[in-house]
Protein backbone atom coordinates (compact mmCIF):
# COMPACT_ATOMS: atom_id res chain seq x y z
CA UNK A 1 0.00 0.00 0.00
CA UNK A 2 1.57 3.47 -1.20
CA UNK A 3 -0.81 5.18 1.37
CA UNK A 4 1.84 3.82 4.27
CA UNK A 5 5.17 5.41 2.54
CA UNK A 6 3.33 8.72 2.82
CA UNK A 7 2.06 8.51 6.01
CA UNK A 8 3.31 11.31 8.80
CA UNK A 9 5.32 9.99 11.73
CA UNK A 10 6.04 11.61 14.75
CA UNK A 11 7.99 9.26 16.65
CA UNK A 12 11.08 10.46 18.42
CA UNK A 13 10.40 13.69 17.80
CA UNK A 14 11.31 16.93 20.00
CA UNK A 15 8.05 19.07 19.94
CA UNK A 16 9.32 22.77 20.42
CA UNK A 17 8.14 25.22 18.43
CA UNK A 18 4.77 24.87 15.65
CA UNK A 19 6.97 25.27 12.90
CA UNK A 20 8.07 22.03 13.86
CA UNK A 21 5.51 20.41 12.19
CA UNK A 22 3.56 20.13 8.86
CA UNK A 23 0.01 20.60 7.73
CA UNK A 24 -0.32 16.62 7.86
CA UNK A 25 1.46 16.01 11.19
CA UNK A 26 -0.95 18.37 12.86
CA UNK A 27 -3.86 16.56 11.14
CA UNK A 28 -2.23 13.37 12.79
CA UNK A 29 -2.11 14.58 16.10
CA UNK A 30 -5.32 16.04 16.25
CA UNK A 31 -7.04 12.75 14.51
CA UNK A 32 -5.26 10.73 16.86
CA UNK A 33 -6.54 12.52 19.53
CA UNK A 34 -10.67 11.92 18.84
CA UNK A 35 -9.50 8.64 20.47
CA UNK A 36 -8.04 9.91 23.17
CA UNK A 37 -11.23 11.51 23.76
CA UNK A 38 -13.52 8.21 24.21
CA UNK A 39 -10.51 7.14 26.38
CA UNK A 40 -11.02 10.02 29.08
CA UNK A 41 -15.03 9.36 28.68
CA UNK A 42 -14.24 5.43 29.86
CA UNK A 43 -15.34 4.13 33.65
CA UNK A 44 -11.47 2.95 33.34
CA UNK A 45 -9.57 5.62 31.85
CA UNK A 46 -6.72 4.21 31.42
CA UNK A 47 -5.03 1.82 28.54
CA UNK A 48 -1.81 0.01 28.75
CA UNK A 49 0.06 1.93 25.63
CA UNK A 50 3.10 3.40 27.23
CA UNK A 51 3.98 0.92 30.10
CA UNK A 52 7.21 1.22 31.40
CA UNK A 53 7.58 4.44 30.05
CA UNK A 54 9.23 7.34 31.72
CA UNK A 55 7.45 10.96 31.37
CA UNK A 56 9.35 14.09 33.21
CA UNK A 57 7.83 16.96 34.04
CA UNK A 58 10.16 19.14 34.60
CA UNK A 59 8.16 22.98 35.72
CA UNK A 60 10.05 26.36 36.30
CA UNK A 61 7.21 28.13 36.40
CA UNK A 62 3.87 27.59 38.29
CA UNK A 63 1.44 25.63 36.08
CA UNK A 64 -1.72 24.30 37.47
CA UNK A 65 -3.48 23.16 34.25
CA UNK A 66 -0.55 22.49 31.78
CA UNK A 67 1.46 20.67 34.59
CA UNK A 68 -1.73 17.97 35.60
CA UNK A 69 -2.72 18.15 32.13
CA UNK A 70 0.41 16.41 30.71
CA UNK A 71 0.69 14.27 34.32
CA UNK A 72 -2.78 12.86 33.49
CA UNK A 73 -2.13 12.11 30.15
CA UNK A 74 0.86 10.48 31.03
CA UNK A 75 -0.57 8.73 33.99
CA UNK A 76 -3.82 7.43 31.69
CA UNK A 77 -1.49 6.12 28.99
CA UNK A 78 0.13 4.16 32.00
CA UNK A 79 3.42 5.91 31.67
CA UNK A 80 5.33 6.50 34.90
CA UNK A 81 5.34 10.15 35.27
CA UNK A 82 7.85 12.13 37.62
CA UNK A 83 7.24 15.76 38.30
CA UNK A 84 9.71 17.79 39.25
CA UNK A 85 9.59 21.88 40.16
CA UNK A 86 12.21 24.00 40.31
CA UNK A 87 11.47 24.61 44.06
CA UNK A 88 12.14 20.90 44.47
CA UNK A 89 15.10 20.70 42.23
CA UNK A 90 18.76 21.00 42.03
CA UNK A 91 18.24 24.11 40.50
CA UNK A 92 17.48 25.80 44.11
CA UNK A 93 21.58 24.84 44.57
CA UNK A 94 22.91 26.25 41.14
CA UNK A 95 22.70 23.53 39.25
CA UNK A 96 22.39 24.92 35.18
CA UNK A 97 19.79 23.58 33.24
CA UNK A 98 22.20 21.61 30.75
CA UNK A 99 23.54 20.17 34.02
CA UNK A 100 20.03 19.02 35.22
CA UNK A 101 19.69 18.08 31.67
CA UNK A 102 22.46 15.33 31.53
CA UNK A 103 21.12 14.42 35.42
CA UNK A 104 17.55 13.00 34.04
CA UNK A 105 19.18 11.87 30.56
CA UNK A 106 21.51 9.58 32.56
CA UNK A 107 18.13 7.95 34.43
CA UNK A 108 17.53 7.26 30.89
CA UNK A 109 13.71 9.38 30.62
CA UNK A 110 11.54 8.38 27.59
CA UNK A 111 10.47 12.14 27.21
CA UNK A 112 11.25 15.03 28.73
CA UNK A 113 8.43 17.95 29.27
CA UNK A 114 10.08 21.30 30.12
CA UNK A 115 8.14 24.51 30.99
CA UNK A 116 10.83 27.70 31.44
CA UNK A 117 10.23 31.23 31.94
CA UNK A 118 13.41 31.61 29.08
CA UNK A 119 12.50 31.64 25.94
CA UNK A 120 14.65 28.73 23.90
CA UNK A 121 15.21 27.13 26.73
CA UNK A 122 13.97 23.76 25.48
CA UNK A 123 16.65 23.76 23.03
CA UNK A 124 19.74 24.00 25.77
CA UNK A 125 17.33 20.68 27.21
CA UNK A 126 17.29 19.17 23.76
CA UNK A 127 20.80 19.11 23.16
CA UNK A 128 22.15 17.86 26.47
CA UNK A 129 19.60 15.11 26.27
CA UNK A 130 18.31 11.48 24.19
CA UNK A 131 15.15 11.51 24.63
CA UNK A 132 12.19 13.87 22.69
CA UNK A 133 11.68 17.19 24.44
CA UNK A 134 8.24 18.55 24.58
CA UNK A 135 7.92 22.43 25.28
CA UNK A 136 5.46 23.42 27.45
CA UNK A 137 5.84 26.96 27.37
CA UNK A 138 9.15 28.97 27.41
CA UNK A 139 9.38 32.97 28.16
CA UNK A 140 8.09 35.01 25.92
CA UNK A 141 8.64 31.82 22.92
CA UNK A 142 6.07 29.14 22.41
CA UNK A 143 3.69 27.10 23.99
CA UNK A 144 2.72 24.53 21.00
CA UNK A 145 0.47 21.69 22.60
CA UNK A 146 -1.76 25.09 23.81
CA UNK A 147 -1.79 25.64 19.97
CA UNK A 148 -2.77 22.38 19.58
CA UNK A 149 -5.47 21.55 21.75
CA UNK A 150 -7.28 25.08 20.43
CA UNK A 151 -7.02 23.54 16.63
CA UNK A 152 -8.35 20.43 18.86
CA UNK A 153 -11.38 22.60 20.25
CA UNK A 154 -12.47 24.52 17.42
CA UNK A 155 -12.25 21.50 14.92
CA UNK A 156 -14.57 19.70 17.56
CA UNK A 157 -16.74 22.61 17.67
CA UNK A 158 -16.85 24.17 14.04
CA UNK A 159 -15.43 20.92 12.08
CA UNK A 160 -13.01 22.61 9.73
CA UNK A 161 -10.58 25.32 9.67
CA UNK A 162 -9.74 26.55 6.28
CA UNK A 163 -12.08 30.04 5.48
CA UNK A 164 -12.24 30.74 9.32
CA UNK A 165 -11.66 33.99 10.70
CA UNK A 166 -9.75 34.45 14.27
CA UNK A 167 -9.31 37.61 16.19
CA UNK A 168 -6.58 37.15 19.11
CA UNK A 169 -6.79 39.82 21.57
CA UNK A 170 -4.75 40.83 24.54
CA UNK A 171 -1.02 40.92 25.03
CA UNK A 172 0.30 39.72 22.08
CA UNK A 173 3.87 41.00 23.13
CA UNK A 174 4.37 38.67 26.25
CA UNK A 175 2.33 35.87 25.27
CA UNK A 176 3.70 32.33 24.12
CA UNK A 177 0.10 31.06 23.27
CA UNK A 178 -0.34 34.09 20.97
CA UNK A 179 3.14 33.21 18.68
CA UNK A 180 2.19 29.43 18.86
CA UNK A 181 -1.27 29.88 17.83
CA UNK A 182 -1.01 32.75 15.53
CA UNK A 183 2.16 29.50 13.70
CA UNK A 184 -0.74 27.07 14.06
CA UNK A 185 -4.13 28.85 12.96
CA UNK A 186 -2.19 30.65 9.98
CA UNK A 187 -0.43 27.32 8.96
CA UNK A 188 -4.62 25.08 8.93
CA UNK A 189 -5.57 28.16 6.82
CA UNK A 190 -7.30 30.54 9.42
CA UNK A 191 -7.12 33.85 9.53
CA UNK A 192 -5.70 36.04 12.46
CA UNK A 193 -5.69 39.40 13.18
CA UNK A 194 -4.38 40.49 16.32
CA UNK A 195 -5.70 42.83 18.60
CA UNK A 196 -4.29 44.90 21.27
CA UNK A 197 -2.74 48.61 22.17
CA UNK A 198 0.77 49.32 20.17
CA UNK A 199 2.78 48.70 23.11
CA UNK A 200 1.33 45.08 23.13
CA UNK A 201 2.07 44.02 19.75
CA UNK A 202 5.56 42.85 18.77
CA UNK A 203 7.84 44.41 16.15
CA UNK A 204 7.38 41.88 13.45
CA UNK A 205 4.10 40.46 14.13
CA UNK A 206 3.40 40.90 10.58
CA UNK A 207 6.28 37.89 9.68
CA UNK A 208 4.42 35.44 11.84
CA UNK A 209 1.08 35.66 9.32
CA UNK A 210 -1.08 37.72 11.03
CA UNK A 211 -2.89 41.38 10.61
CA UNK A 212 -3.10 44.04 13.04
CA UNK A 213 -5.80 45.88 13.93
CA UNK A 214 -5.94 48.55 17.20
CA UNK A 215 -9.76 48.36 17.25
CA UNK A 216 -11.83 45.64 18.81
CA UNK A 217 -14.90 46.35 17.67
CA UNK A 218 -13.90 46.88 14.03
CA UNK A 219 -12.37 43.56 13.94
CA UNK A 220 -15.45 41.48 15.91
CA UNK A 221 -18.14 41.22 13.98
CA UNK A 222 -15.95 39.83 11.00
CA UNK A 223 -14.49 36.37 13.27
CA UNK A 224 -15.45 33.23 14.05
CA UNK A 225 -13.05 33.07 16.74
CA UNK A 226 -12.70 35.60 19.47
CA UNK A 227 -9.15 34.30 21.11
CA UNK A 228 -9.08 35.97 24.85
CA UNK A 229 -5.59 36.34 26.31
CA UNK A 230 -4.52 36.67 29.56
CA UNK A 231 -3.16 40.23 30.96
CA UNK A 232 0.30 38.78 32.36
CA UNK A 233 1.10 41.53 34.77
CA UNK A 234 3.89 39.15 36.36
CA UNK A 235 5.70 39.44 33.15
CA UNK A 236 5.17 42.89 32.68
CA UNK A 237 7.75 45.08 33.79
CA UNK A 238 6.54 48.47 33.26
CA UNK A 239 3.07 50.35 32.13
CA UNK A 240 2.20 49.32 29.08
CA UNK A 241 -1.55 51.24 29.12
CA UNK A 242 -2.64 53.90 31.32
CA UNK A 243 -5.10 51.43 33.56
CA UNK A 244 -6.66 47.84 33.68
CA UNK A 245 -10.12 49.76 34.12
CA UNK A 246 -9.19 51.50 30.38
CA UNK A 247 -7.88 48.51 29.11
CA UNK A 248 -11.07 46.64 29.97
CA UNK A 249 -12.80 49.61 27.84
CA UNK A 250 -11.04 48.95 24.67
CA UNK A 251 -9.56 45.17 24.72
CA UNK A 252 -12.02 43.37 27.28
CA UNK A 253 -14.91 41.07 26.15
CA UNK A 254 -18.18 42.06 27.79
CA UNK A 255 -21.56 40.69 26.58
CA UNK A 256 -22.58 44.69 25.25
CA UNK A 257 -19.04 44.31 22.31
CA UNK A 258 -20.00 40.31 21.95
CA UNK A 259 -23.55 41.46 20.72
CA UNK A 260 -21.79 42.51 17.65
CA UNK A 261 -20.00 39.24 17.06
CA UNK A 262 -21.62 37.01 14.52
CA UNK A 263 -23.72 34.03 15.73
CA UNK A 264 -22.04 31.18 17.46
CA UNK A 265 -18.32 32.86 17.39
CA UNK A 266 -16.33 30.87 19.86
CA UNK A 267 -15.12 32.43 23.10
CA UNK A 268 -11.63 31.00 23.76
CA UNK A 269 -9.02 31.85 26.39
CA UNK A 270 -5.56 29.54 27.20
CA UNK A 271 -6.82 30.11 31.15
CA UNK A 272 -6.27 31.31 33.56
CA UNK A 273 -8.81 33.64 32.93
CA UNK A 274 -9.01 37.07 35.09
CA UNK A 275 -12.70 37.37 35.20
CA UNK A 276 -13.77 40.88 34.88
CA UNK A 277 -10.95 41.83 33.23
CA UNK A 278 -10.21 40.85 29.74
CA UNK A 279 -13.62 38.73 29.88
CA UNK A 280 -16.22 39.81 31.34
CA UNK A 281 -17.54 36.84 34.10
CA UNK A 282 -20.71 36.42 32.52
CA UNK A 283 -19.31 35.37 29.13
CA UNK A 284 -16.71 33.31 30.44
CA UNK A 285 -19.67 30.82 30.75
CA UNK A 286 -21.74 31.41 28.11
CA UNK A 287 -22.38 28.60 26.04
CA UNK A 288 -19.92 29.72 23.16
CA UNK A 289 -16.99 29.91 25.60
CA UNK A 290 -15.04 27.03 25.17
CA UNK A 291 -12.66 27.47 28.24
CA UNK A 292 -13.47 24.62 29.70
CA UNK A 293 -13.63 22.40 26.79
CA UNK A 294 -10.41 23.41 26.00
CA UNK A 295 -9.12 21.57 29.63
CA UNK A 296 -10.70 18.69 28.26
CA UNK A 297 -9.04 18.73 24.57
CA UNK A 298 -5.56 19.40 26.53
CA UNK A 299 -5.75 15.73 28.09
CA UNK A 300 -6.61 14.43 25.08
CA UNK A 301 -4.45 15.86 22.69
CA UNK A 302 -1.33 15.89 25.22
CA UNK A 303 -2.14 11.58 24.91
CA UNK A 304 -2.18 11.70 21.38
CA UNK A 305 1.63 13.50 21.29
CA UNK A 306 2.78 11.45 24.14
CA UNK A 307 1.16 8.37 21.82
CA UNK A 308 2.78 9.40 18.60
CA UNK A 309 5.96 10.80 19.85
CA UNK A 310 6.54 7.08 21.49
CA UNK A 311 5.63 4.99 19.15
CA UNK A 312 6.51 3.41 15.93
CA UNK A 313 10.34 3.75 14.52
CA UNK A 314 12.51 6.99 15.42
CA UNK A 315 13.09 8.85 12.39
CA UNK A 316 16.91 8.87 11.83
CA UNK B 1 4.38 -2.82 -5.89
CA UNK B 2 1.30 -4.96 -5.88
CA UNK B 3 1.81 -8.63 -4.71
CA UNK B 4 1.11 -11.45 -7.00
CA UNK B 5 -2.15 -13.04 -6.51
CA UNK B 6 -1.79 -16.74 -5.70
CA UNK B 7 -5.25 -17.92 -5.05
CA UNK B 8 -8.68 -17.31 -4.19
CA UNK B 9 -9.64 -19.54 -1.69
CA UNK B 10 -13.30 -18.26 -0.91
CA UNK B 11 -15.59 -16.24 -3.29
CA UNK B 12 -18.89 -13.90 -2.49
CA UNK B 13 -21.61 -16.67 -2.27
CA UNK B 14 -18.90 -18.92 -0.04
CA UNK B 15 -18.24 -16.20 2.19
CA UNK B 16 -21.95 -15.14 2.59
CA UNK B 17 -22.38 -18.57 3.54
CA UNK B 18 -19.36 -19.37 5.77
CA UNK B 19 -20.60 -15.85 7.96
CA UNK B 20 -24.17 -17.37 7.32
CA UNK B 21 -22.94 -20.79 9.19
CA UNK B 22 -21.25 -18.61 11.87
CA UNK B 23 -24.40 -16.52 13.09
CA UNK B 24 -26.32 -19.61 12.97
CA UNK B 25 -23.81 -20.88 15.71
CA UNK B 26 -23.54 -17.86 17.50
CA UNK B 27 -27.59 -18.19 17.95
CA UNK B 28 -27.52 -21.66 18.67
CA UNK B 29 -24.83 -21.80 21.19
CA UNK B 30 -25.86 -19.22 22.92
CA UNK B 31 -29.95 -19.79 23.05
CA UNK B 32 -31.34 -17.41 21.33
CA UNK B 33 -29.16 -13.81 21.80
CA UNK B 34 -30.69 -11.92 24.83
CA UNK B 35 -27.62 -11.41 26.11
CA UNK B 36 -25.02 -11.54 23.17
CA UNK B 37 -22.94 -8.52 21.99
CA UNK B 38 -21.54 -8.55 18.80
CA UNK B 39 -17.81 -6.39 18.78
CA UNK B 40 -15.84 -6.16 15.45
CA UNK B 41 -11.89 -5.31 15.63
CA UNK B 42 -11.44 -2.73 13.31
CA UNK B 43 -10.95 -2.66 10.57
CA UNK B 44 -12.60 -6.00 8.90
CA UNK B 45 -13.84 -7.16 11.98
CA UNK B 46 -16.14 -4.31 11.83
CA UNK B 47 -18.05 -4.38 8.31
CA UNK B 48 -18.48 -8.79 9.56
CA UNK B 49 -20.07 -7.69 12.80
CA UNK B 50 -22.93 -6.15 10.90
CA UNK B 51 -23.28 -8.51 8.59
CA UNK B 52 -23.09 -11.27 11.63
CA UNK B 53 -25.91 -9.07 13.24
CA UNK B 54 -28.15 -8.19 10.16
CA UNK B 55 -28.31 -12.59 9.84
CA UNK B 56 -29.17 -13.05 13.38
CA UNK B 57 -32.08 -10.67 13.26
CA UNK B 58 -33.32 -12.62 10.50
CA UNK B 59 -32.47 -16.06 11.86
CA UNK B 60 -33.82 -15.05 15.87
CA UNK B 61 -35.80 -12.03 15.48
CA UNK B 62 -34.21 -10.06 17.65
CA UNK B 63 -31.41 -6.84 17.49
CA UNK B 64 -27.70 -7.48 18.92
CA UNK B 65 -26.19 -4.50 19.82
CA UNK B 66 -22.63 -3.87 18.06
CA UNK B 67 -19.74 -1.86 18.91
CA UNK B 68 -16.24 -1.62 17.14
CA UNK B 69 -13.13 -1.67 18.70
CA UNK B 70 -9.77 -0.14 17.72
CA UNK B 71 -6.97 -2.46 19.88
CA UNK B 72 -3.85 -0.31 18.66
CA UNK B 73 -3.76 1.38 22.18
CA UNK B 74 -3.25 -2.28 23.46
CA UNK B 75 -0.57 -3.87 20.66
CA UNK B 76 2.63 -4.87 22.04
CA UNK B 77 4.39 -3.86 19.29
CA UNK B 78 4.51 -0.18 19.33
CA UNK B 79 7.82 0.13 18.77
CA UNK B 80 8.70 -2.18 16.06
CA UNK B 81 5.54 -1.33 13.84
CA UNK B 82 4.47 2.53 12.29
CA UNK B 83 1.50 3.28 14.13
CA UNK B 84 -1.39 2.84 12.44
CA UNK B 85 -3.85 6.14 11.89
CA UNK B 86 -6.06 5.09 15.34
CA UNK B 87 -10.02 5.15 14.81
CA UNK B 88 -10.95 4.58 17.94
CA UNK B 89 -13.43 2.31 19.72
CA UNK B 90 -17.23 2.43 19.67
CA UNK B 91 -18.75 0.43 22.55
CA UNK B 92 -21.80 2.16 23.15
CA UNK B 93 -23.25 -0.23 25.73
CA UNK B 94 -22.36 -2.18 28.99
CA UNK B 95 -20.84 -5.86 28.43
CA UNK B 96 -20.83 -6.89 31.96
CA UNK B 97 -22.40 -10.01 32.60
CA UNK B 98 -22.86 -11.12 29.26
CA UNK B 99 -21.91 -12.95 26.35
CA UNK B 100 -19.60 -11.30 23.77
CA UNK B 101 -18.52 -12.17 20.64
CA UNK B 102 -14.97 -10.60 19.01
CA UNK B 103 -15.27 -10.67 15.36
CA UNK B 104 -12.26 -10.08 12.96
CA UNK B 105 -11.11 -11.24 9.53
CA UNK B 106 -8.39 -13.59 9.69
CA UNK B 107 -7.09 -15.06 13.16
CA UNK B 108 -2.92 -15.46 12.71
CA UNK B 109 -0.44 -15.43 15.51
CA UNK B 110 -2.88 -14.74 18.35
CA UNK B 111 -1.51 -11.63 19.30
CA UNK B 112 -4.62 -8.93 17.98
CA UNK B 113 -6.97 -10.92 20.12
CA UNK B 114 -4.36 -10.26 23.01
CA UNK B 115 -4.95 -7.20 22.44
CA UNK B 116 -8.59 -7.08 21.39
CA UNK B 117 -9.16 -9.42 25.33
CA UNK B 118 -7.24 -6.72 27.01
CA UNK B 119 -8.98 -4.01 25.36
CA UNK B 120 -12.76 -5.49 26.52
CA UNK B 121 -11.79 -5.96 30.07
CA UNK B 122 -11.53 -2.45 30.53
CA UNK B 123 -14.97 -1.67 29.68
CA UNK B 124 -16.40 -4.24 32.20
CA UNK B 125 -16.48 -7.81 32.79
CA UNK B 126 -18.72 -9.93 30.16
CA UNK B 127 -20.03 -13.42 31.27
CA UNK B 128 -18.39 -15.07 28.49
CA UNK B 129 -16.25 -13.88 25.53
CA UNK B 130 -15.82 -15.47 22.46
CA UNK B 131 -14.33 -15.52 18.65
CA UNK B 132 -15.60 -15.43 15.19
CA UNK B 133 -13.08 -15.41 12.68
CA UNK B 134 -13.57 -15.81 9.05
CA UNK B 135 -9.83 -17.23 8.39
CA UNK B 136 -7.57 -19.18 10.34
CA UNK B 137 -4.41 -19.61 8.46
CA UNK B 138 -3.10 -20.92 11.74
CA UNK B 139 0.69 -20.45 13.30
CA UNK B 140 -0.44 -19.43 16.79
CA UNK B 141 2.21 -17.12 19.26
CA UNK B 142 -0.59 -17.55 22.21
CA UNK B 143 -2.44 -19.80 23.41
CA UNK B 144 -6.13 -18.39 21.48
CA UNK B 145 -8.34 -20.34 19.75
CA UNK B 146 -11.46 -19.39 17.78
CA UNK B 147 -15.26 -20.25 18.99
CA UNK B 148 -16.53 -19.71 15.18
CA UNK B 149 -14.55 -19.78 12.28
CA UNK B 150 -15.46 -19.76 8.85
CA UNK B 151 -12.67 -21.50 6.79
CA UNK B 152 -9.55 -23.41 7.99
CA UNK B 153 -6.27 -22.30 5.92
CA UNK B 154 -3.72 -24.21 6.41
CA UNK B 155 -0.30 -21.17 4.92
CA UNK B 156 3.18 -20.61 4.91
CA UNK B 157 4.30 -17.44 7.21
CA UNK B 158 5.64 -16.34 3.63
CA UNK B 159 2.45 -15.70 2.13
CA UNK B 160 -0.47 -13.47 2.80
CA UNK B 161 -4.22 -14.37 3.74
CA UNK B 162 -6.68 -10.85 2.45
CA UNK B 163 -9.79 -10.73 3.09
CA UNK B 164 -11.61 -8.17 0.99
CA UNK B 165 -14.96 -7.27 2.13
CA UNK B 166 -17.51 -5.13 0.03
CA UNK B 167 -17.85 -2.48 2.59
CA UNK B 168 -14.24 -1.15 2.41
CA UNK B 169 -12.68 -3.16 -0.81
CA UNK B 170 -15.40 -3.23 -2.78
CA UNK B 171 -15.91 -7.19 -3.22
CA UNK B 172 -16.15 -9.66 -0.98
CA UNK B 173 -13.26 -12.66 -1.78
CA UNK B 174 -10.37 -14.46 0.20
CA UNK B 175 -7.15 -14.18 -1.61
CA UNK B 176 -3.74 -15.55 -0.86
CA UNK B 177 -1.04 -13.94 -2.18
CA UNK B 178 2.93 -14.26 -1.78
Amino acid sequence: MNAEVTTPSLSGRNIISISDLTYDEIILILETSKSFLEVSKREIKKIPTLRGKTVINLFYEPSTRTRTSFEIAGKRLSADVINISEKSSAAMKGETLSDTSKTINAMDADVLIIRHPLSGSPYIVARNIDCPVINAGDGWHEHPTQALLDLFTIKQRLGLFRGLKAAIVGDILHSRVARSNILAFTKMGIEVTVVAPQTLIPKDVQKLGAKVAPDFDDVISDVDIIYMLRIQLERMSRAYFPSIREYCRYYGLNQDRLRNAKDGALVMHPGPINRGIEIESEVADLAQSTIVEQVTSGVAVRMAILYLILSGEPVE
Amino acid sequence: MPKMEKARIMDASEMARAILRISHEIAEKNQGCGNIRLVGIRKRGVPLSARIAKNIRKIEGCDVPVGILDITFYRDDLRINPHPVVQGTEINFDINDLDVVLVDDVLYTGRTIRAALDALMDFGRPRTIQLAILVDRGHRELPIRPDYVGRNVPSSTKERVRVHLEEIDGEDEVVITE
